[in-house]
């Protein structure tokens, strides 16, 4: 007779909570007095990747620091929708300065944690930035490499919904192939956004060979809980890039969200994996494989690579960027995995 | 702290929003029927009761089977198990082993004697139920249930109907049986044995408020065999009768025997000769494999054991130099056609098992009774055509299973409660049903099926030992646990984690969730992650 | 303690007895050796529990002392010129979001042409930033004005630059009168925020503000500078008490009670427009001085209090309202409105252009006379400028200006950035 595992667990980590667990190894979710530190009442579109990620990474640090964090938020969505006078959604010390500069305002308040604790007026309390991909990878970019530099004691959190979306959906750096944004339509003879060597921000963090980096998506909190949970644990520039998928800058369904965010790691479209002092540490594989197609199809901004006549070069080109995560990142599906 | 005005805000202020005013649907939580409760012939609430096996809480999971089927240590044995077959996991990977984990329960509970609740109060009514079959057993228990006082006249001098005389105790070991049918009686049902009601309407002169008749079907039915002097023909329901009788009464079959027939029993009587130390033992059988009544699980046990086909083919002679055969061929409907070629092969017995009949004698002079196809015809609600009389299991329908039975002493039970009542039986409304779509497959962990230890070939082929084995408590809560609960919400949180909107409200474990649509913005992202298919998505009436 | 130093050092000293917790800062000249100071006493420890920042860029140094003041550390950094305008977006928030940051400006011309030297057009491009804007005459009272800064930001919750003359005082060696800590701890009472992101009391600092309520946030913050008015000369009168010296408030005035003709300036240039003054009063001429410390708030009462008995006033100003004329001047303009006076705007030294008491002798007897412009640039080279022009009506491609007068001049662009 075959002996199974003792420990299977019906949906084992792949649900938010479970109540075959033991509690210890719950998910910060799941747990009835989880801090909903963005709380209810926010303005953000029905469905918003951005703003189920923001609490389930804030949570989790929450969570990490024992309750004692301060946010440093850039302009974007995320800001607009939390906090709009004279309401706010967030239940944690929160602080909106620019656009462009939050990696620094979150150098700031850990300069002066670090000088209250040390003269013995303050306990130890922690630091998160957050921004969108476009105060992260573009406008941010310089503050964030100098936090990143000089190994600040900041977590940097970027939500990463492939372009500037609180501004009406324009292209970003982040924007991938292809897309179409307002500024990126899909029109001449390269529609969307261009093919360029793309400026994949984990990357360029992990070459300041700071502690930690990690990617992660809304479609897999127990990952991603862990990883905020790691960051934590840890002290100095720490980058944790987010893929949060917006209904409104995608064309998606409101309900899809999550699908989507998961169709992209399962095509290898965005790697998932964690990587400590420039070096790649772990990669989640892919469970179930998909062609490309699956993820592009239900999205609006591309659209126009499956009209009557499908942009099967440009969709194979597509193709090609995914494959190459999955050969770089090691992603391909383990048997057992 | 004395705040600048309005950039400075109050934390989680924004409550003062209530965003459910952007909702256009609503999702609201619904319990969906799962595939394999919809299957079950019994009605079992398999999803419920696996739910609280894959807690560990064995005693709570027989309790809540136990609600529509009292005999889960049989069922787990011999049902045929037609859950497995809608079981939606069945997509994905291979279907949940529920019987096994049925059998499971069935056999802790026997082991930790755990007992019925008693009723809470007596009807005062008396309930006559005839035959101790599964149909008679169910239809007791649960009126027993239901607070009346059932009394069991059974023609046998040991109760089972054909669990007992049929099945081979191969597939159902006789002690299992005995103490599923004990705790029925510690009910306070009152079980006669050596009691065949031949009139009706006599037995009912000792004064029940109602009847319930499960005396199966037992009378073998016969074909037209020309044979010599020398041939030794039985029935297949005698033979395995016989088997329950003294060992010096055991059927002398010889070292060749044939079974004519396609279906359970004729590959019962098959494997029983085998083990009986007949050397061949033939099934011949008019149509294909694939046609056979009989479950290809089955087939397939009886030819591991040595047990030998012969497929398309008809006996038209028993003679001295053993049984004529004539070759078949289907025609373009399916249908066997004789094709004039023979041939003979030996055989020192044929044991014909060509089905059974219902034996209606007893019902003569009742008043009202309609016979349809050699049945006593029953509404919806088992119900005969005299009123106060129901009937159920073999005799009433060509769904002739234990599982059958089951459900129908159920259901008539539950309409007798009615009748004695006065009121009409209303069966409880049928939700839509979780099909595979409903769900969201991604969560669940792969795993396959849990196979059940089989018993050694050897022993299989001399011995009455039971042939498939059972879990343990570690592969039958694996087992348990590849439930994906489809339909029914299994607390795995995701509703409450995936909202962007926090308006889920998690109650606490086994309270499961509410929506706050103060809140909810309806963007539905709850009911597309949903596992199992538990929320609904819902227009607003605007 | 009197010592002979250099003005940045004791700048850096002051702001070190104030016992800042956070100064970031990013190079440019002529504010570097003031934080170099500061970031040496950061590493030698002799400025205990401060962290002192090498951040990438003024935009930076200006966010983090964002962050950090924001929560509740007493922050400083110093900036000048080029450095100051790619931090602006971020000199508004902080104003903005009421943080107290205390800022030297180690005031230098704005380029192209990139120019290192001094003049004010960097401070007063921020003029309506929101910040207090203090002009320091000579380094006494550089180094006195941050011991007031970080007392009236933090009471006021508002930011402050204290700016002072590049390369005149920063890197003048001057005598000065070093302040001890005790005075410094006895003046200036620990930090304590009207906001501050705390976990024990949270709170949403930068919301977004709609139509709704942004006028009245706007209101406030123009509510504050008018308190900062009264603050002003209190703070003054309150540091002379602990230290002894008459230092800061809004204006103040030399020679002017019989003077009919007023001079207007600020920072560095008041000394050598006193020096004139001295020398044109021993001459008989009624020439007095009215120094403005205080440029925001602008003291329009007091301006006009101190103009009102003159007949005529200059307004001698280092920056240049390209289009228009005076900046200063159109504040103190505006403060003198109905008094029926004489004024005349006057540009002088922008890019470190020497400002000679020959010129300036020249200019106020000019002015007393009446033969004054409205609009004066002070010792303007009138054929380079001529030459230029006239080039430029011949040749389409007539070239970088700049580079042509320079030639012109026969001397090479300057090395130094
Ligand atoms: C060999 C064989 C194998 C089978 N294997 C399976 C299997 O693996 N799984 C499955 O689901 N089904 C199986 N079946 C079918 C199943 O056994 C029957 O469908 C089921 O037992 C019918 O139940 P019942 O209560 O209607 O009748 P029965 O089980 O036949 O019970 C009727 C009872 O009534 C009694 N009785 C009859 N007349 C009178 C009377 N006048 N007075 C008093 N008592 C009377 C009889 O003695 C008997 O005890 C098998 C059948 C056979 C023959
Ligand atoms: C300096 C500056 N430039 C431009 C803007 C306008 N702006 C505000 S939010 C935004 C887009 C934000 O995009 P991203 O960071 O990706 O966040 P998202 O809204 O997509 O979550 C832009 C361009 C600004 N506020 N400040
Ligand atoms: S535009 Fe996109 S990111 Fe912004 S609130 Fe809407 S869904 Fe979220
Ligand atoms: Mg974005």
């Amino acid at each position: 007779m075959s002996l199974q595992p003792v420990k299977f667990y019906q949906t084992g980590t792949f649900t938010v909570g479970n109540r075959l667990l033991a509690p210890e190894e719950r998910s910060v979710q799941a747990n009835m007095q989880r801090t909903n530190s963005l709380n209810s009442g926010h303005r953000a579109c029905q469905g918003c990747g951005e703003a189920l990620g923001a609490r389930y990474a804030i949570d989790a640090a929450m969570n990490a620091s024992n309750r004692q964090l301060i946010a440093a938020n850039a302009t974007g969505c995320l800001e607009v929708f939390s906090t709009p006078y004279p309401e706010t959604s967030w239940q944690i010390p929160w602080i909106h300065s620019l656009f462009g500069n939050t990696a620094a305002v979150a150098t700031g308040i850990a300069a002066a944690i670090k000088i209250k604790k040390q003269k013995g007026q303050g306990g130890d309390v922690r630091v998160v930035a957050q921004g969108g991909d476009g105060g992260t990878t573009d406008i941010g970019f310089g503050c964030l490499s100098g936090m990143f530099e000089r190994n600040d004691d900041v977590l940097y959190i970027c939500y990463d919904n492939g372009g500037y979306m609180n501004t009406g959906v324009q292209r970003s750096s982040a924007t991938p192939p292809a897309a179409r944004t307002a500024t990126t339509m899909p029109l001449g003879p390269e529609p969307g956004n261009q093919f360029g060597q793309g400026k994949f921000l984990p990357a360029i963090a992990m070459a300041h060979e700071i502690p930690y980096v990690a990617t992660a998506t809304v479609a897999d909190l127990r990952d991603l809980e862990y990883k905020v949970t790691h960051a934590m644990s840890i002290r100095g520039a720490r980058y944790i890039h987010i893929l949060v998928p917006c209904p409104l800058g995608w064309g998606t369904a409101s309900h899809d969200t999550i699908r989507m965010a998961r169709l992209a790691k399962e095509t290898g479209i965005f790697p998932v994996f964690e990587a400590e002092y420039g070096v790649v540490k772990s990669a989640l594989a892919i469970r179930r494989p998909l062609p490309v197609e699956e993820y592009l199809r239900p999205q609006k901004r591309y659209a126009h690579l499956f009209g009557k006549s499908p942009a099967v070069e440009t969709i194979a080109r597509i193709q090609a960027l995914a494959d190459k995560n999955i050969r770089k990142y090691g992603l391909q599906a383990r048997k057992g995995a | 702290m004395d705040k600048p005005f309005a950039i400075t805000l109050n934390p989680g202020s924004s409550l003062a929003n209530h965003t459910g005013s952007w909702r256009t649907s609503r999702p609201v939580y619904i319990d969906r029927l799962p595939p394999c409760n919809n299957a079950c012939p019994a009605g079992e609430n398999i999803q419920g009761w696996l739910f609280h096996a894959e807690s560990g809480n064995y005693e709570k999971a027989w309790r809540s089977l136990v609600v529509n089927n009292p005999l889960p240590a049989t069922m787990g044995r011999v049902c045929y198990h037609p859950c497995e077959g809608a079981c939606n996991r069945g997509l994905m990977d291979a279907t949940v082993g529920i019987n096994s984990v049925e059998r499971f329960l069935g056999d802790e509970a026997i082991k930790h004697g755990w007992k019925f609740d008693a009723p809470a109060t007596k009807s005062g009514k008396r309930v006559l139920v005839v035959g101790s079959g599964p149909a008679g057993l169910a239809a007791a228990y649960h009126l027993a249930c239901l607070g009346h006082h059932v009394v069991i006249r059974e023609a046998a001098a040991i109760a089972g109907g054909m669990m007992r005389f049929g099945i081979p105790k191969y597939r159902l070991p006789r002690d299992v049986l005995e103490a599923e049918i004990a705790r029925i009686v510690d009910l306070g049902v009152e079980l006669h044995l050596n009691s065949r009601v031949d009139k009706l309407p006599e037995a009912l002169k000792e004064g029940f408020d109602a009847v319930f008749l499960g005396v199966g079907a037992h009378i073998a039915k016969r074909a037209y065999i020309p044979a010599g002097d020398a041939s030794k023909i039985m029935d297949a329901v005698s033979v395995l009768h016989d088997m329950e009788g003294e060992p010096d009464a055991m059927p002398l079959l010889g070292r060749r025997v044939v079974v004519y027939g396609g279906g359970n029993t004729a590959i019962d009587v098959a494997r029983t000769a085998k083990r009986l130390g007949a050397e061949e033992s033939i099934i011949v059988y008019r149509r294909t494999r694939e046609k056979m009544p009989a479950h290809d699980f089955e087939v397939e046990e009886a030819l591991q054991e040595g047990v030998m086909m012969k497929w398309l083919s008809t006996i038209k002679e028993s003679g001295e130099d053993g049984l004529m055969v004539e070759k078949m061929a289907l025609d373009e409907n399916g249908f066997p056609q004789p094709t004039g070629e023979y041939e003979t092969i030996a055989a020192d017995s044929l044991v014909l098992a060509l089905g059974q009949d219902v034996d209606l004698s007893l019902l003569e002079n009742v008043p009202g009774l309609a016979i349809e196809g050699g049945n006593v015809k029953v509404d919806s609600t088992m119900m005969t055509g005299h009123p106060g009389i129901f009937a159920g299991g073999d005799m009433a329908g060509n769904d002739r299973t234990v599982t059958v039975a089951i459900g129908h002493g159920k259901k008539a039970a539950r309409a007798i409660d009615a009748w004695l009542k006065g009121v009409a039986f209303v069966p409880p409304p049928k939700a839509e049903i979780a099909t595979f779509e409903r769900l969201n497959t991604w969560y669940y962990s792969d795993a396959p099926k849990t196979l059940r230890p089989v018993l050694d070939i050897i022993r299989r082929q001399s011995t009455f030992e039971e042939v498939l084995g059972g879990l343990d408590e570690n592969n039958a809560l694996f087992e348990a646990r590849r439930c994906l609960s489809c339909g029914n919400c299994f607390e795995c949180d995701n509703c409450y984690g995936v909202c962007p909107d926090n308006a889920v409200i998690k109650l606490g474990p086994g309270k499961r969730f509410e929506f706050n649509y103060d809140y909810c913005k309806g963007c539905g992202m709850c009911a597309t992650e949903c596992p199992c298919g538990a929320i609904k998505i819902v227009a607003e009436e605007i | 303690m009197l010592k002979q130093c250099e003005g940045s050092h004791a700048v850096a000293e002051a702001v070190a007895l104030c016992r800042p917790e956070v100064i970031c800062a990013y190079p440019i000249s002529p504010q570097t050796h003031i934080v170099e100071g500061l970031g040496e006493m950061c590493k030698s420890g002799e400025l205990a529990d401060c962290e002192f920042i090498n951040v990438e860029s003024e935009f930076a140094a200006m966010s983090v002392a964002i962050g950090s003041s924001a929560a509740g550390a007493r922050t400083y950094t110093a900036t000048a010129s080029q450095g100051l305008l790619y931090m602006v977006e971020a000199v508004y928030n902080a104003s903005g979001l009421g943080l107290p940051i205390v800022m030297t400006v180690a005031n230098r011309a704005i380029g192209a042409p990139i120019n290192i030297w001094n003049d004010h057009s960097d401070s007063l491009s921020q003029r309506d930033c929101g910040w207090i804007q203090l002009f320091a005459e000579t380094n006494q009272e550089a180094l006195d004005l941050h011991i007031q800064a970080f007392k009236l930001a933090e009471e006021l919750s508002l930011p402050i630059m204290v700016c002072m003359d590049g390369f005149i005082l920063t890197h003048a060696y001057e005598r000065v009168d070093m302040p001890t800590q005790e005075q410094v701890d006895a003046f200036l009472p620990p930090y304590e925020p009207r906001q501050v992101l705390d976990p024990a009391e949270p709170v949403s600092i930068g919301a977004m503000v709609g139509p709704e309520a942004f006028m009245e946030v706007r209101y406030l913050a123009h509510a504050k500078q008018m308190q900062a008015l009264e603050r002003i000369p209190q703070m003054a009168e309150e540091f002379q008490k602990v230290f002894g010296r008459k230092i800061g408030g809004l204006t103040h005035t030399y020679c002017g009670e019989d003077a009919e003709t007023m001079v207007v300036a600020m920072g560095s240039v008041l000394g050598t427009i006193k020096d004139v003054v001295d020398e044109m009063r021993s001459a008989g001429h009624k020439v007095g001085v009215l120094g403005i410390t205080s440029f925001r708030p602008f003291p329009l009462d007091a301006v006009r209090e101190a103009l009102k008995g003159c007949k005529r006033f200059v307004i001698l100003e280092k920056s240049l309202a390209v289009g228009i004329g005076g900046i200063v001047a159109t504040n103190v303009r505006l403060a003198v409105t109905g008094l029926g006076l004489q004024g005349y705007t006057v540009v002088a030294g922008l890019g470190g252009r020497a400002i000679t008491k020959k010129s300036l002798h020249a200019l106020f007897i000019r002015a007393g006379r009446g033969e004054l412009g409205p609009l004066t640039f002070l010792d303007l080279d009138w054929e380079v400028i001529n030459r230029q022009l006239e080039r430029e009506r011949l040749t389409r491609r007539s070239g970088p200006a700049a580079e042509s007068m320079l030639r012109d001049l026969g001397t090479v662009a300057s090395k130094i950035a």
